[in-house]
C-alpha cells in the first residue's frame, strides 16, 4: 500500500449503502477516508461504543480489493453477538462507524508479487460467510484480468443462504464455481445436502498434483474439517491457508 | 464468542503496539519446537485477553491482556519471533 496509509489508526466510516444478502446477513458499502485499498483477503476491525463508554470490538472480511476509499464489509447475525444485530439490523444509510484497518496480510492473494503475474492455480473453499474475502479475491482476479487458474467451492446451507448470490452464479471468465448445499439443495440438484466430505474435495478442487494455493474460511468446524481432508488428499499444508471466524 | 478462531485476528489488537504485521511474523513454540505463521496460531478471544495457543501442542505461546489504561503480553511461550522485512 502506498506511503501514508495508516492501518492501526481508528477512522469513521460514513455507511453509504446497505444490501440484503440473506435473511441474516447483509452487505454494507462504507466510506473510510483514509482507508487508501486493500490486498484481497485483509479484514478490518469495527469498534462499537456505548453510551456509557462500553465497547465492543470485532473483526470482519472485506469484501471489496483495490485502490479507494470504498470499503465493503459482509456481516451475518450471530444471535447471541454484541456486534453483528447492530450491523444487520439496525446500521442505516448514513450511520458513522469506528473501523480499523486495512489489516492482515497473511490470507491474503495478489494478482501479482514484485512485478510478476501469479499464474498458478487457486483453490478457494468457502463456508457460509466465510466467502466474503473470497469474493474480494475473486474481484482482484476478474480486476486484474489475471490469468490463473481460479475455482470456488462454497458450502451453504440452503441456497437462500448465500452471500453474493448473483455474482457468483454468473462467474467471471477463468473461475469455476462449485456449489455445496449442507442442509437442502435446490430440486434436482445432482449433490445430495449434507457437509462437504474428502470426496467433494477430490472430486471438485484442484488436485495436489497441481500444487495449488488453498484458501478456507468460514466457521472454525468447518475450517478445521476442510484443512485436515486436503492435507490427507495430499496438499502440502503449507500450500494451505486458513480463516476461522469462530462459532461450531 | 464460541470456541476459538485464528492468529489473523491478531492484526488489529496489535498493530496498536508493533509496526510490523503480526500475523506474517513465525514464532517458535518453546514446549514442542513447532514453527509457525502467527496467523496459523489458535486464539481464544476473552473479554479482556487473547489467548493464543501453539497449533501443534495447544500450550499457550503468548497472552495479551488488554486494561483500560495499558497492554500487558505475556511471551514466556516463545521461544522466538521472526518478522519478514
Amino acid at each position: 500500500m502506498t506511503d501514508g496509509i495508516k492501518p492501526n489508526v481508528w477512522k469513521v466510516g460514513i455507511v453509504a449503502e446497505t444490501r440484503t444478502e440473506t435473511a441474516s446477513g447483509r452487505s454494507i458499502l462504507l466510506d473510510v477516508p483514509g482507508w487508501g485499498g486493500n490486498i484481497a483477503g485483509q479484514h478490518a476491525d469495527v469498534r462499537l461504543t456505548a453510551a456509557d463508554g462500553y465497547t465492543a470490538t470485532r473483526s470482519y472480511s472485506v469484501a471489496s480489493a483495490g485502490p479507494g476509499d470504498r470499503v465493503q464489509l459482509a456481516v451475518d447475525r450471530l444471535p447471541t453477538g454484541e456486534v453483528s444485530p447492530y450491523l444487520v439490523d439496525d446500521l442505516i444509510v448514513g450511520d458513522q462507524l469506528e473501523i480499523r484497518g486495512p489489516l492482515g496480510g497473511w490470507f491474503v492473494w495478489k494478482p501479482e508479487i514484485d512485478g510478476a503475474e501469479q499464474t498458478g492455480p487457486v483453490q478457494l473453499i468457502g463456508g457460509g460467510s466465510g466467502i466474503v474475502p473470497l469474493v474480494a479475491m475473486i474481484r482482484s482476479h476478474t480486476a486484474s484480468g489475471s490469468t490463473a487458474p481460479f475455482r470456488l467451492l462454497y458450502s451453504v446451507r440452503t441456497p437462500d443462504d448465500a452471500f453474493f448470490r448473483t455474482e457468483l452464479t454468473e462467474p467471471s471468465r477463468g473461475l469455476d464455481v462449485t456449489w455445496a448445499y449442507t442442509r437442502r439443495a435446490p430440486d434436482g440438484w445432482p449433490r445430495p445436502a449434507g457437509r462437504v466430505t474428502t470426496a467433494d474435495l477430490e472430486a471438485d478442487a484442484f488436485p495436489a498434483s497441481l500444487s495449488p494455493a488453498v484458501f478456507v474460511c468460514g466457521p472454525t468446524g468447518f475450517v478445521e474439517t476442510v484443512a485436515n481432508a486436503l492435507v490427507e488428499l495430499g496438499h502440502d499444508p503449507s500450500r494451505i491457508k486458513t480463516e476461522r471466524f469462530g462459532g461450531q | 464468542m464460541v470456541g476459538h478462531v485464528d492468529g489473523n485476528v491478531l492484526a488489529g489488537p496489535l498493530s496498536e503496539l508493533f509496526q510490523f504485521d503480526v500475523t506474517t511474523a513465525s514464532a517458535r513454540c518453546v514446549s514442542c519446537g513447532d514453527v509457525a505463521t502467527l496467523a496459523c496460531a489458535m486464539v481464544y478471544v476473552e473479554p479482556a485477553s487473547l489467548i493464543v495457543r501453539c497449533r501443534n501442542c495447544d500450550d499457550v505461546l503468548m497472552v495479551i491482556v488488554q486494561e483500560p489504561d495499558l497492554t500487558c503480553i505475556e511471551l514466556r511461550g516463545m521461544a522466538w519471533l521472526q518478522v519478514p522485512r
